[in-house]
């Protein structure tokens, strides 16, 4: 069974993998909520600013972000570590369509209640962050977790710019022993339970934010 | 700013206000004296509910001037719809309360939380102290035995009766009613207006307050109001108005709404 | 690919220039495979979604895991795997249709369930209407299934479509010489990779901005209730 000997190698690179995808999401979830907060609350020049920032990173391919970042940054006397690299990449990703999560839960929650805090005199701060947030976030986690896995596959591009990951390290065992099947098929086992962790995680943090809010799904809508 | 007792503590002078191509309210006159009740009827339509909108600053208006407790609405020189700053139009909600007719109330936060919170973060009140303001008035709507509970777990008679206690923790001057039971199954109206009936003999709540309920309206008010396209066509003691109305308008609307 | 052709590294703009038809040949072949790639994930998303309507457990059951699957693992992992392990078995493929036939493996997963989400929503009485009518299992999808789910699901494929476009740039880590590969060789000849990437990228933010626009007319001119097929 030589694919026993290949596993402390690809359990290796599965854990740069790991917290390269969970550092991606951490940063990337801070920009989507400040872009996202942007568009919605924003004033113009601000909300524009976040829209560019949307339009540039959704709309150019991650590959040529991460060369770019990677290559051509450095041209112009950039340049960060591969692995900062990556995350950074990751991370602006992440921002980028985690923004558009923010903005429309944020854009769903009823004007109803958007009136209610003016007639109590709450301030835009209060609203947001009393109000409208609390509520939106419940929304914002089903779509936050499948971009959660969007983030887990893609990072497998970082093997790309020379970071050993579960990816390069698979490429690096096929390279010296040939054995694609058996290389491979673990790979793709490895990524698909590391999704199934992520997936559990993510409904669990959902769950826990359901009760604690205490309000079911249905009261709001 | 200050008032004297014959001073209007509302006053509409000349306001129009316009959505588009349609005009909501025409060139509309309207004071009310400070701790009045007033009631504003009519067809669906006629723009009562945009008066009350107008005051809670949830609508801008166009033209003329409106005044509450000497506050005009529009600063000279204000931008934006309201033509007024925001820290303006907040001096101006920390007058007035509104009920609304889907009671709006915060779904993710307890009863406790709904009327505690505004008191916490706008008046600047401590946790205890709004608590305490909140109990009080839970037990004022008969609700106190509901403080832990969320507002998916209540009737909708109970929402309402929870969202005129969340209104009443500001200690607004003014506090509007839109429709406050129009929402609501017929068999729990009658909670509902119990405890605006109890707030109406509070003697220095003014109380302006839009509904269906005729016999209500009669009960309660110290003047009603008839609207009719975007003006007041007849108004008067709930008695002269319900009794003996004059304008025909009038007339044809309390026969189909009496019956 | 690239003998015969100079380039002009005197000022960026220049550069851009005297590389942009390379850069455009490149844009064809990224098109292509996304075409290609697409057209497999709207078939194969397909089968995938009537497979797991199945009435035999089984065979719901292992659609099911195999989408899963296919949606929870990496593109360029699925793009090693066909690269290396298809030969292994005697498959050899081009380059190019191994890409595209990873692009849509992987969106077939995606596809399949945007497919099945519009099937669930057509209303439990066109089935039953179709079923009084004694139409068959093929006329019912063809003629009533079918034409009402058109303008529900066209959505969600176009924004499926305008992501395997962004995606495809990966093809070139197994020689398919697309925009991403055509200039990242400029690259290393010249050492100047600023210029081509960011050519690139624009022309990706470029044809993202139009898809949108398109799938944006698309929608407003889509019949609501459905298109007949015939």
């Amino acid at each position: 069974m030589p694919w026993v000997s290949y596993l402390p190698s690809l359990a290796q690179g599965a854990f740069v993998t790991a917290w390269i995808t969970l550092a991606a999401i951490a940063i990337g979830a801070v920009l989507a909520f400040v872009a996202g907060i942007a568009r919605v609350e924003g004033g113009r020049a601000v909300s524009t600013l976040a829209l560019c920032y949307t339009e540039l990173f959704r709309g150019t391919s991650l590959l040529v972000q991460l060369f770019w970042f990677y290559y051509a940054l450095p041209l112009i006397g950039i340049s960060f570590e591969p692995v900062a690299t990556g995350i950074l990449v990751l991370a602006l990703h992440v921002g980028a369509y985690g923004s558009e999560i923010v903005r429309g839960a944020l854009a769903s929650v009823s004007v109803q209640q958007h009136e209610a805090a003016r007639a109590l005199n709450f301030g835009r701060l209060h609203t947001l962050i009393h109000i409208t947030l609390p509520q939106a976030i419940i929304e914002m986690l089903p779509a936050f977790g499948n971009l959660a896995i969007e983030t887990l596959k893609l990072s497998s591009l970082v093997s790309l710019i020379s970071i050993a990951d579960l990816t390069f390290r698979a490429q690096s065992i096929r390279n010296l022993t040939l054995d694609s099947a058996g290389v491979y098929t673990l790979t793709l086992l490895g990524y698909f339970a590391m999704s199934l962790v992520l997936m559990l995680v993510m409904r669990l943090i959902e769950r826990l934010a359901r009760r604690g809010a205490a309000f079911p799904r249905a009261a709001h809508s | 700013m200050t008032e004297n007792a014959t001073a209007p503590l509302i006053e509409f002078a000349g306001v129009t206000k316009r959505f588009g191509a349609l005009t909501v309210l025409d060139n509309f006159n309207f004071e009310v004296a400070p701790g009045e009740k007033v009631t504003l009827i009519g067809p669906s339509g006629s723009g009562k509910s945009t008066v009350l909108r107008i005051l809670m600053t949830l609508e801008p208006f166009q033209e003329g001037r409106l005044t509450l407790d000497g506050l005009s609405y529009q600063e000279p020189g204000g931008t934006g719809p309201f033509r007024a700053s925001e820290r303006h139009l907040r001096e101006i909600r920390s007058r007035v309360g509104m009920v609304f007719q889907s009671f709006n109330l915060f779904p993710h936060m307890s009863v406790m939380r709904n009327v505690a919170e505004a008191p916490v973060r706008v008046l600047g009140l401590s946790r205890e102290e709004a608590q305490a303001r909140a109990v009080d008035l839970l037990a004022l709507v008969g609700l106190s035995d509901k403080k832990d509970h969320f507002p998916s777990q209540l009737s909708g008679g109970q929402q309402q009766r929870v969202a005129i206690a969340r209104a009443l923790a500001m200690r607004p001057r003014v506090l509007l009613f839109d429709e406050p039971t129009s929402a609501l199954d017929p068999q729990l109206v009658g909670e509902v207006l119990a405890v605006i009936g109890d707030l109406a003999h509070e003697h220095d709540l003014t109380m302006l307050l839009v509904t269906h309920e005729m016999r209500f309206a009669r009960e309660v008010s110290d003047r009603v109001c008839f609207f009719d396209k975007g003006r007041i066509c007849e108004q008067g003691t709930p008695d002269a108005i319900f009794t003996a109305p004059s304008h025909p308008r009038t007339c044809e609307f309390l026969a189909s709404v009496l019956r | 690919m690239m003998y015969g052709f100079t380039w002009d590294t005197a000022t960026p703009l220049t550069y851009a220039w005297s590389i942009l038809p390379i850069i455009l040949i490149g844009l064809t072949v990224t098109l292509k495979a996304a075409a290609a790639g697409f057209a497999i994930a709207l078939v194969l998303g397909l089968v995938f979604a009537m497979l797991r309507r199945s009435r035999f457990r089984s065979v719901s059951w292992t659609t099911a895991c195999v989408v899963e699957f296919l949606r929870d693992t990496p593109l360029l992992v699925q793009l090693f795997f066909l690269y290396y392990v298809l030969p292994e078995y005697g498959l050899t493929l081009p380059a190019f249709l191994t890409g595209a036939l990873a692009l849509g493996l992987q969106y077939s997963a995606y596809t399949s369930e945007v497919y099945r989400g519009g099937i669930e929503a057509v209303p439990r009485g066109q089935w039953e209407a179709a079923t009084a009518l004694n139409l068959t299992r093929m006329q019912t999808y063809r003629d009533i299934v079918v034409p009402q789910i058109v303008p529900r699901i066209l959505p969600a494929m176009g924004n499926y479509m305008v992501a395997m476009i962004k995606e495809t740039p990966v093809l070139s880590v197994i020689t398919v010489l697309d925009m991403m590969a055509l200039a990242n060789m400029i690259g290393e000849r010249t050492f100047e990779y600023l210029v081509p990437l960011t050519m690139v990228g624009l022309i990706f933010l470029i044809l993202t901005l139009i898809c949108s626009a398109g799938l944006h007319r698309l929608q407003k001119v889509l019949p609501k209730a459905g298109i007949p097929l015939r």
